[in-house]
């Protein structure tokens, strides 16, 4: 690793790079590891026939694509919400700064109740869809609304400390050459947010994937129709099925890390095409 | 950028609206702001408008005698003992993975950092089952735990072991990118001047990073408290004794007492509140 | 002196209780010991435990002078006995059904084989069946299991994959129809996938079904255990709905057993065989009917017949065989549930 090398004038590499792969076995590879073993206990033919089986299948559709559309649904506003708290002055910007995190402190079950409660057909927003023909709880729309709601924080709070150190230089420079507001924004300041925008997608969509206890009040649960795969994971150790709930962990692991993977090779694409513009522009 | 111009920026968004580079029209920032406000009206001020409603709804006694139960309270040391545990540990190991995965190159990179995002996808389901297979009368270290009478499932330590697990990721997430957008010039001017490493992180690197570390922290541990469906599985439901607030919540609801329920809840929502004092503190009293 | 028997596990624990014990008789205080004992349950019965558990302690009290503490564990059944094959150490288990204590037997070894056998009437001090919950003035005419099966009427019940009540619920509809003239396996079928048609949401338990029923109007009926229909009446009032007793259901028998491996280590097996023998006794068995659970002595049930309708019921054995084959036909994986749920 000849080019690693010239790189390393700052000191702590081996440290901290030593800590950080023994606390990350200890704590996740291990522990993880013990999933794959128990999968392992089955046959491949069992483990294929497990985790190929039309309702386990219909669970991962209905899982990934609702995950898919909340994070997307997350980058817009939680963008615009980061860009409110950074860019302008309001009346009570300090309570929605700090609210924005009450996804993680509420416990995902009481977010699960209380949007199901909003939500059903007597709640204070459901109640308003109803006339209109509109179904949020309990039916696929339900577990997009508590996985958009999980999502929020992870969005806003990867791009509001990115956009919070941008240098406003670029931004006076663009003016300088001529450029709108508009086109500022979208050729300078949206290409320096890209990895923190790809960041924050990437975690409200691996968070969204897994989540159980928000999306199980909310959802309906019937099988083929809103049923996560979570949920089909818990139902597995309840029949005592322990090798048939960690075959379906484990392709749940599996795709997750995949996809993790491809967005963290693609952000850290962004980010070069992202500091290569920036040297550009400064130059 | 010096520690007091950081401190204005945190303060105030006018350096942005005075400045005719960044300054847009009204029309433009109200549309945006009232995009932004509605969709967090709807998706995170009536949620938390509610919880109140329910919790107060049987009037504020009821609402008092919630959270100033035996059980409740044993709950809060206990959802206090499993953070205080966990955040710690996830913030020097923050720092840690931040730095070397920022400050150098190497083959890996991006594998190594997907690991450490793992935890965000893995279900809580999943999270608190590994700990089972592990540490379960049946699992890896079971019967060599019982046979010495040490308790981990079902007990405390996989209470914390599945908090740690969760808010695993948080600090090193929220760090790396930021020390990557700063890059190792700062560093690496530092260490030719003559600095040590200790002495180039605590005075360069670390101002540089404070608020990406404390909004790290703050998530990590708002994410700790809240944390239910690891914990679920591990926990045992003792009342009095693994319970968490979370769980709490659930046993509550469970036994009907829907406004005892949520008045815990609220106790967690708090937590947003409290977050806002913390930083505003840390804002003032930083640097 | 003040110490838990259950946290003395250990060998050298053990020598230490063995000391304390002899200094305490050495010098001459005969202090009471203070019990703990460990009850893993099912969700509907907490309110029954929790006004059980002092009657218990005032008996143990008064016969030995030692003070119990129970400690309630409540869950889901198949939740809290998979907690228990885990390693949670209870001393003893008070589930929905008897498949999942049999699994304790079968998967754990911690309890014998023939635990139904080792308390009176199969090991269930109480019993109750399925009922419908529906709301005031029966909108939608329910009367019997076939009204739950027409096309307009929405249903609502737990999950028979997660909660042991939603197995009595679909075990119930399929023996109505079984017991129908004419009745065979394949019209049983079509007859519990028409109900299940009807579903709209599945909740994992039972406590989850009867709050989307009640505090979310979602569904005409609900199909849930008789005790837990009398404490919704009870809880979210008698005038907004009312309990409707189909003509035949089953006997749901909710069983209880020492879990001997685990008393056995915390040294609480007597204790634990005398707190599952005194619910049969007639102040316990009182305190069962209060809490809408049919009592099985015969004075008890007399005082709350008012409360208990009569209706036919039959029980698991006679339809299904057992426990084990009701599991292996219906809601394993590929059983009848899932086929049921995954036909268009």
């Amino acid at each position: 690793m000849a080019t690693a090398k010239t790189f390393r004038v700052l000191p702590g590499f081996g440290l901290t790079l030593g800590y950080t792969l023994v606390y990350l076995s200890l704590i996740v590879l291990i522990p993880l590891a013990a999933v794959f073993i128990k999968a392992t206990s089955l046959s491949f033919a069992d483990f294929w026939q497990t985790v190929t089986d039309p309702q386990v299948v219909s669970s991962y559709r209905v899982t990934f694509l609702t995950s898919l559309a909340a994070a997307a649904i997350n980058v817009i506003f939680g963008l615009l919400l980061a860009w409110s708290l950074v860019r302008y002055e309001f009346w009570g910007k300090r309570v929605v700064d700090a609210l924005i995190d009450l996804p993680f402190a509420l416990p995902t079950a009481v977010a699960g109740i209380t949007l199901s409660a909003l939500y059903a057909k007597n709640g204070w927003i459901g109640s308003l869809l109803a006339p209109l023909g509109i179904k949020v709880a309990f039916t696929p729309l339900g577990i997009l609304v508590a996985l958009t709601f999980i999502g929020l924080p992870f969005v806003v709070r990867t791009i509001q400390p990115v956009l919070q150190e941008l240098s406003l230089e670029f931004e006076e420079a663009a003016t300088t050459l001529g450029a709108n507001r508009w086109q500022a924004s979208r050729y300078v300041v949206l290409p320096a947010l890209l990895p923190a925008i790809i960041t924050g997608f990437t975690l409200a969509f691996a968070r969204a994937v897994g989540e159980y206890g928000s999306v199980v009040f909310i959802a309906g649960n019937i099988p083929m129709v809103s049923e996560i795969t979570p949920l089909l994971i818990i139902t597995r150790l309840e029949q005592f099925d322990v090798a048939g709930a960690t075959a379906i962990a484990v392709v749940m692991l599996v795709v997750s890390f995949i996809l993790l993977l491809v967005i963290n090779v693609l952000q850290h694409w962004a980010s070069s095409q992202g500091s290569r513009l920036k040297e550009g522009k400064a130059a | 950028m010096s520690a007091a111009d950081t401190i204005k920026v945190y303060h105030s968004a006018e350096r942005y609206e005075k400045n005719p580079a960044t300054r847009e029209p009204r029309w433009v920032k109200y549309t945006i702001l009232s995009m932004a406000l509605g969709f967090f009206g709807l998706f995170l001020l009536l949620p938390l408008f509610a919880v109140f409603t329910e919790a107060l709804r049987k009037g504020f006694s009821v609402y008092v005698a919630a959270i100033t139960h035996p059980d409740t309270l044993s709950a809060i040391r206990l959802t206090l003992l499993a953070s205080f545990i966990a955040l710690p540990l996830n913030i020097v190991f923050g720092v840690a993975a931040a730095w070397c995965i920022s400050k150098f190159n190497f083959r890996g990179k991006q594998l190594l950092i997907t690991l450490i995002d793992l935890p965000f996808s893995v279900s809580p389901v999943v999270a608190g089952l590994m700990y089972v297979l592990v540490f379960g009368i049946h699992g890896w270290f079971g019967s060599w735990l019982a046979d010495h009478g040490i308790k981990v499932i079902f007990a405390v330590p996989s209470i914390i072991l599945a908090t740690t697990f969760v808010t695993f990721p948080f600090v090193a997430r929220e760090l790396i990118p930021l020390m990557e957008a700063q890059g190792t010039d700062a560093e690496e001017a530092a260490i030719s001047l003559g600095a040590t490493g200790w002495q180039t992180f605590w005075h360069v690197t670390l101002p540089n990073i404070k608020w990406g570390l404390l909004y790290g922290a703050i998530l990590c541990n708002a994410r700790a408290m809240g944390e239910f469906g690891a914990v679920s599985v591990v926990s045992g439901h003792l009342r009095g004794q693994t319970t968490t607030l979370p769980l709490h919540v659930e046993i509550l609801y469970n036994e009907y007492q829907f406004a005892a329920a949520f008045a815990v809840a609220s106790l967690l929502a708090l937590l947003a509140l409290v977050t806002l004092a913390l930083k505003l503190y840390a804002e003032r009293h930083l640097s | 002196m003040n110490f838990k028997i259950n946290d003395f596990h250990s060998g050298k624990k053990t020598l230490a209780l063995a000391f304390l014990l002899g200094v305490t008789s050495l010098t001459g205080f005969a202090h009471a010991a203070d019990i703990q004992l460990r009850n893993v349950s099912y969700d509907p019965t907490r309110e029954l435990y929790a006004e059980y558990n002092p009657l218990f302690n005032k008996y143990w009290q008064g016969k030995t002078g030692d003070n119990v503490t129970v400690e309630q564990s409540h869950g889901g059944s198949g939740k809290q006995a998979r907690a228990l094959l885990d390693g949670l150490d209870g001393d003893v288990a008070t589930l929905a059904l008897g498949y999942d204590i049999d699994s304790l037997a079968s998967k754990g070894d911690l309890l014998p084989k023939n635990w139904q056998s080792l308390l009176p009437h199969n090991s269930t001090p109480y019993t109750s069946t399925i009922v419908f919950l529906v709301r005031k003035g029966n909108p939608k005419g329910i009367k019997d299991w076939p009204d739950l099966a027409k096309a307009d009427v929405e249903v609502v019940t737990p999950n028979p994959k997660t909660s042991g009540g939603a197995r009595w619920n679909y075990l119930a509809a399929w023996g109505y129809a079984l017991k129908q003239p004419g009745g065979n396996e394949a019209k049983a079928k079509a007859f519990v996938k028409n109900i299940f048609a009807n579903v709209k949401v599945l909740d994992t338990g039972a406590r989850g079904s009867t709050t989307t029923f009640t505090q979310r109007e979602v569904g005409d009926v609900l199909i849930t255990w008789e005790n837990e229909a009398f404490l919704a009446l009870k809880e979210f009032g008698a005038d907004h709905y009312e309990i409707i007793t189909p003509s035949l259901s089953i006997l749901a028998e909710p069983p209880v057993a020492v879990v001997e491996k685990y008393a056995k280590q915390h040294g609480t097996e007597a204790v634990a065989k005398a707190y599952l023998e005194y619910l049969y006794t007639p102040e316990a068995q009182d305190i069962i009917g209060k809490h809408f659970f049919r009592p099985r002595d015969e004075k008890a049930l007399a005082k709350y017949k008012d409360q208990f309708p009569n209706l036919q019921l039959f029980t698991l054995q006679e339809v299904f065989g057992s426990w084990e084959k009701a599991q292996n036909t219906h809601f394993a994986d590929k059983g009848t549930f899932d086929q049921i749920k995954q036909l268009p």
